[in-house]
């Protein structure tokens, strides 16, 4: 066949149109998020007075850590699978968030006396926590894969691991609002550890 | 060729394309050939194989493009993104070809057209893998692109409904595309 058929063909297809990456992404995040957030209301629930806990900074510090890396790592995934995207400044801007995670242990060894540490970075329930992040992240990890198809990553593998830490940092967001352990310590213990 | 007007005028293309514009997407495929056919040479020369052969990688990178047109940024530039599929689909054919070769990047940092045309003789390319579709995709990619009918002529002809050509010339576009990347090294 000649390129010049070939083309009479691509172009007789063309209203075969396909939905962009990004929008495929977040009309297959609705239902992930929704799901991982009933299995958060119903086996765990919120904490108790999260509102009016809001005010305590080590919370506030962990809901904003979690919810900047959602949306950091959401536009690093999608231009990951956009061939030429520049991919670089995305990375780059992602590494704020261990920076601020780093700061804040810092101060919270200078603010907590050392006796306590141990008891900070462990937490009450670490285990569970890390039991727990992955089962939110699941629903929001299936949703994103398949959504990615619409995209063409020119290093798959990358691409699948910002996957990865997309659905991660929302399941760890949704588990952040249930969690009793706010130290940054234990914050820090939880996502550096899996 | 291949300046920054050019970009723009491809990105607007592009975009209308994304949006539905037939004739612009056709347009546009028009004019990237010559350009696909010049980096295709020159990835071939590089890797000491003949520049002649370098019709069915032009064939493959419009499939590319065709299949992942969507992933085009409406707010991007379209340089980057064709030189990323381009590229990527060359390295490809040349991994088959039995050469690894890590092409600069800058190699492509151009987008010249080529002066040659389309050779008259084609082996290989997406002729090879026709033969190899189902029976049905193969009758309508026939009759559209070889024949130059439209998608009525070729339903009223194939006494196929229009809605099932549509979905058996998609079909078949996807199914050269993944043949192409399933072709043994």
């Amino acid at each position: 066949m000649r390129t010049a058929h070939l083309i009479r063909a691509l172009a007789a297809d063309s209203d075969a149109r396909k939905i962009s990456p990004g929008r495929a992404l977040a009309l297959a995040l609705i239902p992930g998020v929704v799901i991982s957030l009933c299995l958060l209301l119903a086996f765990l629930g919120l904490r108790p007075h999260l509102i009016a806990l809001l005010g305590e900074p080590r919370l506030l510090f962990k809901l904003c850590l979690t919810a900047s890396l959602v949306a950091l790592s959401g536009p690093l995934v999608l231009r990951l699978v956009k061939p030429g995207a520049a991919v670089r400044s995305r990375v780059l801007l992602l590494a704020i968030v261990p920076a601020f995670l780093a700061a804040a242990c810092l101060v919270e060894l200078v603010v907590v006396s050392p006796t306590l540490w141990g008891q900070e970075l462990i937490g009450s329930n670490a285990v569970f926590c890390l039991k727990t992040i992955p089962k939110l992240a699941a629903a929001p990890l299936i949703g994103t894969l398949p959504a990615l198809r619409q995209g063409a990553p020119e290093k798959p593998g990358l691409a699948g691991a910002a996957a990865g830490l997309f659905a991660g940092a929302i399941g760890a967001a949704l588990y952040a609002t249930h969690c009793p352990d706010n130290s940054p310590l234990f914050v820090a213990a939880c996502i550096v550890w899996p | 060729m291949g300046g920054k007007s050019e970009e723009n005028h491809w990105a607007t293309l592009l975009r209308a394309a994304n949006a539905g514009d037939t004739e612009a997407y056709r347009q546009l495929l028009l004019e990237l050939t010559p350009v696909l056919r010049a980096f295709a040479r020159r990835g071939l020369e590089r890797a000491g194989l003949s520049g002649a052969d370098a019709e069915d990688i032009v064939q493959e990178t419009l499939l590319a493009i065709h299949l992942k047109k969507q992933t085009f940024d409406s707010k991007a530039q379209a340089g980057p993104w064709i030189r990323a599929i381009a590229r990527h689909k060359i390295i490809d054919a040349l991994r088959r070809r039995g050469r690894r070769l890590n092409i600069p990047i800058d190699d492509f940092a151009d987008l010249l057209a080529s002066p040659e045309s389309e050779p008259d003789m084609l082996i290989g390319g997406v002729d090879g893998h026709l033969e190899s579709l189902a029976p049905g995709q193969r009758k309508v990619l026939r009759a559209i692109a070889v024949d130059g009918a439209s998608i009525g002529e070729a339903a009223a002809r194939l006494s196929m409904t229009k809605g099932a050509v549509r979905v058996a010339l998609h079909r078949g576009l996807a199914a050269l595309a993944a043949k192409f990347n399933a072709e043994e090294p």
